[in-house]
């Protein structure tokens, strides 16, 4: 390992290549602990925004006209205004806004406090509703593209209601679902570059610090590029072979 | 394709082979497929959603006006600023037209290599649009920004490049990308008879692809177009972290102006939100509009 | 070398083809004399409209030859543009251009592949598209026309290359039974006419009457073959007669 470190150095001697975050111990542990952050965001998110999904298909077969307008709402908005900007009012006003109203829940730092939730959790929380305002909708397609026959046909084989659906209704609405929400995902993973503008230190953020203190950008963009291009290219390996195991026979490929 | 009809009005292209399946599971998992060959969701804009931004705009400016003491009102201030708001818009629009142009010249040409007969062209672009659709906007942006250098010397004159003009290359990189995988589509949903019949009545690829193939492609071209147009529209305020003059910048530069009252926060963005609506409106509306025309005819 | 009308207009010799594993032609051999009419019949999957594709050098042949008026098909060296005003082929799925008129799909070919002065494009496209009975529907598009006359709009496109011999793939099997016989009426008067005629179909009585010669073929090779009344009414070998008894 550590002649790999030392290589790396020798290449910046000679050549000017400067991939400092590689033989140098504080900037690796920095470029380590983003790429841990960014993945992290991204994981976080992935299921907050599928529980926003699935509380929110529910919501919307609700009884109560409120609560299907309220979801409805949240919807719109979410889908139709710039992630930047749901970042930038999650952080700045509702953040701000909880802190000077003495709501935010605090806790002690090591000598001093500090407010439960920082940039990190805002970022989850706004990317979260961001990709759960389009889950929601997948969701409820998925659901409703399973027909009432099919509940009756479970429960005529003594299948409760509960059963029905969790044994015939929401399988196969997750396999109708399934490719949209890969779609979303993948565009999630961009998404998590936005945090970069509330000081989260992701992947974006700390590249960019470490090609201020290092004066290396091309270098760190090379990087940056290889790290999302990657991510993302193995994640649509592995959906594509999801996918594929999971298809409807008879419904698209 | 054959088009059968299930119920009055509704049309799909698949007949249901499953009965299990109602065919909006055709729908859904059509659209899905939709999305990843155009490397976006279609933006479906309500006209009630710029009349919610409107009452918002209206309630806070109303609170903070009923709320304020011997300050100036805000909208006394948001009036003051509007011009400056606007001329940072009319930046954002200018992007806009202009990565679009530009994404769109190349998209075409990187979309054509994408269908060539030479192999070696073939991947090499494939690769390139992989390449740039699946990267970040940010990180693109920000590559372009710090790498393109702020002023290029030709011959003894000095040519300085704004910051403005790298967003429009950093923003029109994706739209390339993006757009090269929506000509690549759309040629590739032309059925093979049409290529066999040209073959066989002797026209040449090339005049295949302009004559034949090409023609046809372009309605199927247009709403996506649009729609990736809109996408953009709304997207150019992220070069506002790299600090380019558009509208963002000077919503924050003015409420700065005005010592960051925290009261001016809501009525400045729901202002700025509601410009940038009233302007993607008509064009998501449209693209929508023309997308229904193009199913009836093809 | 030179061409007479006395050798084949389309000679096959041995011709072998497989897609990957699946071999679909097996050794095919027959000549197609100037003014001829042959059909080829046979279950699906039997490999005749490969055979008919690739006298049109749309699909590669793995071993054999096939010439028209005496050239080499499958020669690399050869210009496909002879061969192709030489060789009109109609499809299964007409594959007219939907977005031009049926007067314009005629006319392409001619104004941009051969050349040809415009005016006297039109003129010729006017007649043929009058002679195929479709006058009054130059401006249509193919998506206001009928199966069948689409199916007449691809004949006539063919013919405005003024080709030496037709190909007829499948020409009437995806259209309605009431249009079929218009698109036959069609290639009954080409045939008199004189035009030399390649023609894999399904419709039997047709082929009894128009045809010249008859060919079955089953697994890739020519299990049969004759003029239609020694072919209907005297076939010999076991799968014809299987094949006939079905569709008769």
């Amino acid at each position: 390992m550590e002649a790999f470190f030392e290589w790396f150095r020798a290449l910046y001697e000679q050549s000017g290549w400067n991939f400092v975050f590689i033989y140098e111990q504080y900037e690796r542990e920095r470029f380590i602990t983003a790429m841990w952050t960014t993945i992290k965001l991204s994981i976080y998110c992935l299921l907050f925004s599928l529980v926003v999904g699935v509380v929110g298909a529910w919501a919307q077969g609700a009884k109560s006209a409120i609560v299907r307008n309220v979801m409805a709402g949240y919807i719109q908005v979410f889908r139709n205004t710039p992630p930047l900007v749901q970042i930038l009012f999650f952080y700045f006003v509702l953040g701000t806004g909880l802190d000077r109203a003495g709501l935010m829940p605090t806790y002690d730092a090591g000598g001093y406090l500090e407010p439960m939730l920082g940039a990190f959790g805002w970022a989850v929380i706004s990317l979260s509703f961001f990709a759960g305002a389009f889950n929601v909708e997948i969701f409820r397609s998925g659901i409703e593209a399973v027909p009432e026959s099919t509940v009756e046909a479970a429960e005529a084989l003594g299948y409760s209601r509960l059963m029905a659906y969790i044994y015939v209704v929401l399988p196969l609405a997750f396999r109708v679902s399934l490719p949209a929400l890969n779609n979303n995902l993948v565009n999630l993973i961009k998404t998590t570059t936005l945090a970069y503008v509330i000081a989260v230190p992701e992947m974006m953020y700390t590249a960019n610090q470490i090609w201020s203190d290092n004066v290396n950008v091309p270098e760190m963009m090379i990087v940056l590029f290889i790290f999302y291009v990657g991510l993302v290219a193995i994640l649509v390996y592995f959906m594509h072979k999801w996918e594929h195991a999971m298809r409807i026979p008879g419904y698209g490929t | 394709m054959k088009r059968c009809r299930m119920l009055t009005g509704v049309n799909t292209t698949a007949p249901t082979r499953l009965p299990v399946l109602l065919p909006s599971a055709a729908a859904t998992i059509g659209a899905a497929r939709r999305e990843r060959h155009e490397g976006t969701f279609r933006l479906n804009l309500k006209l009630w959603h710029g009349g919610a931004l409107l009452l918002l705009l209206l309630i806070f400016l109303g609170v903070a006006e009923a709320a304020n003491g011997t300050r100036e009102g805000p909208w006394a201030i948001l009036w003051r600023w509007k011009w400056f708001v606007l001329q940072g818009f009319g930046l954002n629009l200018l992007i806009s037209f202009l990565a679009m142009a530009l994404g769109t010249v190349a998209g075409a040409v990187l979309g054509l290599m994408q269908v060539s007969l030479l192999a070696p062209v073939r991947t090499s672009s494939w690769v390139v649009t992989q390449f740039f659709r699946n990267s970040p906007w940010l990180v693109l942006l920000f590559t372009v920004m710090l790498l393109l250098p702020f002023e290029i010397e030709i011959g003894d004159t000095v040519f300085p490049i704004p910051d403005w003009t790298k967003a429009v290359i950093g923003f029109s990189l994706p739209i390339m990308a993006n757009l090269s995988e929506v000509v690549r589509g759309a040629v590739i949903s032309i059925p093979s008879g049409q290529w066999e019949s040209s073959e066989s009545l002797a026209f040449s690829r090339r005049q295949t692809i302009w004559m034949i193939i090409l023609p046809q492609c372009f309605k199927r071209m247009i709403p996506p177009w649009m729609n990736w147009y809109c996408i953009l529209a709304m997207a150019t305020p992220l070069c506002s972290i790299m600090g380019v003059e558009e509208s963002v910048t000077h919503v924050s530069q003015a409420m700065a102006a005005e010592d960051n009252r925290p009261d001016l926060l809501t009525p400045f963005y729901s202002f700025l939100l509601l410009i940038h609506f009233v302007y993607t409106y008509p064009i998501a509306r449209w693209t929508i509009s023309l997308e229904r025309k193009f199913a009836v005819k093809l | 070398m030179a061409w007479d009308e006395s050798q084949p207009m389309v000679s096959i010799n041995d011709v072998h083809k497989s897609f990957g594993e699946l071999k679909v032609l097996n050794g095919v051999s027959f000549d197609v004399m100037k003014r001829e009419v042959i059909c080829i019949i046979g279950p699906s999957g039997s490999g005749k409209s490969t055979l008919i594709r690739c006298v049109n050098a749309l699909n590669t042949i793995d071993k054999g030859s096939i010439t028209v008026q005496g050239q080499e098909v499958h020669d690399p060296k050869l210009d496909k543009l002879e061969l192709r005003k030489k060789v009109g082929m109609v499809f299964q799925q007409y594959n007219l251009f939907p977005h031009k008129t049926a007067l314009e799909n005629v006319m392409m070919a001619p104004t941009h592949v051969l050349k040809q002065d415009k005016a006297e494009v039109e003129e010729r496209a006017y007649k043929l598209i009058k002679k195929v009975r479709l006058d009054g529907k130059e401006r249509s598009y193919p998506g206001e026309l009928s199966g069948g006359q689409q199916q007449r709009v691809a004949i006539a496109r063919s013919l405005a290359m003024n080709p030496d011999v037709m190909l007829f793939d499948e020409v009437t099997a995806a259209l309605d039974p009431e249009t079929v016989k218009e698109v036959l009426v069609t290639i009954q008067e080409l045939a008199e006419d004189g035009m030399t005629c390649m023609l894999v179909t399904h419709e039997m009585g047709f082929a009894r009457e128009l045809a010249d010669h008859i060919y079955f073929t089953d697994r890739g090779i020519i299990v049969e073959h004759g003029p239609p009344v020694t072919f209907f009414t005297d076939a010999k070998d076991p799968r014809t007669k299987e094949f006939l008894s079905q569709i008769l």
